[in-house]
């Protein structure tokens, strides 16, 4: 599983780090997304895949 | 739910795919219908009123899914369609295009539709703003106008009275309440916000109404109820929507302010409702919600699809919802009744960095973060449920 993040189309509702905290984190000042692990390892799959879905900015991009 | 092969979703936005793209997931292998009235490809709605009006975005940027992604997953389209009628007992839908399609579950993700003021919309140059065409010709307008006129404070109105004082217009903001979005967050979130806008050379005139509109052919102009009269070529009239349930009446659906269900987003046998349109009993604050947000729609769409496949487990989202207005990024989680107190917790309010929890009966029910993501994101879990009380 390879992740992508699209920062300019993030709008910081942190819904990625509830649902993948190990995957995803916030920028300390605007909120922004970051991406912690570019290849999730298997036990973090499906976590990454609901960040993805719940992502209200489309901003998480998941490549099997 | 039992012989469930037929699965019909009304209403092709973000509700409506993401019920869709979970029934799938969740390894549903029947027939999806996906049902919308307008002909352009599921797009995203919340950059409507941000980036597409601003001309940061091009509209094809909005787009839910990739084109290719409906085929691959088994999802029918029928787009440009819009539901005209529901039999029951049939368990059929009427469509426009004078198509009956029936399904063993439907999913009502219909929406909403803006309201309109009593006059004037006959008028060239007054827009409503909720669909993709709506935004490209409010933006093709704005981008020949002297002077806008934004009509109603609240989201959708701050959001575009932002977008087109940043496309250097001359831009008036109108809304009968003292302040804006006070109604969402209370006088001094509120008074924030005002003086955001003044600052950024937005015309506030709060506490006064629209009178008529003026023109011939096209508007000229804005008649306010205490006599002014605010010259105008282009009026955007943002003054809140309504669930678009007109194909509903006489069909049997419970319809008061949207489509009444109960904690599972049931609204009938076989039958539920996800997104702005659905009036479902939310059990973490005790009550029926609607909710028209962004991250509503995704949530109850994946709640839907589990309980067509009987999960019947309740929907109990806290609530998010944010908004992009200048510099200011202000998000909340929860809900913002207007007798709760408001209490800054982190940070300034004046220094527009801060959090605030908003109380109700000694609990938090909200908490608001204005350029402070990821402490509000933290303070989330502050909210506590009504059984909690």
């Amino acid at each position: 599983m390879k992740v992508r993040i699209d920062v300019d189309a993030c709008v910081g509702a942190g819904q990625c780090v509830l649902a993948a905290p190990d995957v995803f984190d916030q920028r300390d000042d605007d909120g922004m997304v970051v991406l912690l692990v570019e290849n999730p390892p298997a036990h973090l799959e499906a976590a990454t895949e609901h960040a993805a879905l719940l992502c209200p900015a489309l901003a998480i991009v998941v490549d099997r | 739910m039992e012989n469930l092969e037929r699965v019909v979703v009304v209403g092709a936005s973000a509700a409506g795919v993401t019920t869709a793209e979970t029934l799938r997931r969740e390894g549903f292998t029947g027939s999806i219908t996906l049902v919308g009235d307008e002909k352009a490809l599921p797009y995203d709605r919340p950059p409507l009123s941000k980036q597409v009006l601003a001309g940061a975005w091009e509209p094809e940027r909005t787009l839910l899914r990739p084109d290719s992604a409906y085929l691959d997953q088994g999802i029918g389209l029928t787009l440009g369609s819009a539901a005209t009628a529901l039999d029951l007992a049939r368990r059929t839908v009427a469509l426009s295009n004078g198509e009956e399609i029936g399904y063993d579950g439907l999913v009502i993700a219909t929406g909403t539709r803006p309201r309109e003021l009593p006059f004037g919309h006959d008028l060239a140059g007054v827009h409503v703003l909720r669909t993709v065409d709506d935004a490209l010709a409010l933006r093709g307008d704005l981008l020949r106008s002297a002077s806008t006129v934004v009509v109603g404070a609240g989201f959708l109105g701050t959001e575009a009275a932002a977008a087109a004082r940043l496309l250097g217009l001359d831009v008036t903001l109108v809304d009968p309440l003292p302040l804006p979005l006070v109604r969402q967050f209370g006088d001094r979130v509120a008074s924030t916000i005002a003086s955001l806008h003044e600052e950024r050379g937005v015309q506030l005139r709060t506490g006064v109404s629209v009178a008529a509109l003026h023109g011939e052919g096209a508007v000229s102009g804005v008649e306010l109820t205490d006599g002014t009269l605010l010259p105008a070529d282009v009026v955007l009239v943002a003054i809140g929507a309504m669930p678009a349930t007109g194909w509903l009446t006489g069909s049997g659906v419970p319809v008061d302010d949207g489509v009444v269900c109960d904690a599972t987003c049931q609204a009938a046998d076989g039958v539920y409702a996800a997104g702005d349109v659905a009036r479902w009993f939310n059990p973490h604050f005790g009550g029926l919600m609607r909710v028209e947000h962004r991250m509503n729609a995704t949530e109850q769409g994946m709640a839907v699809a589990r309980n067509l496949l009987g999960a019947r487990i309740p929907f109990a989202p806290v609530p998010y919802f944010w908004t992009d207005q200048f510099d200011a990024k202000i998000q909340a989680y929860g809900v913002f009744p207007a007798e709760a107190e408001m209490v800054v917790v982190h940070g300034e309010l004046a220094e527009r960095k801060f959090v605030a929890h908003y109380l109700a009966h000694g609990r938090v029910v909200g908490v608001l973060g204005w350029n402070m993501a990821r402490q509000l994101r933290q303070d989330r879990q502050l909210i506590s449920p009504a059984t909690a009380g």
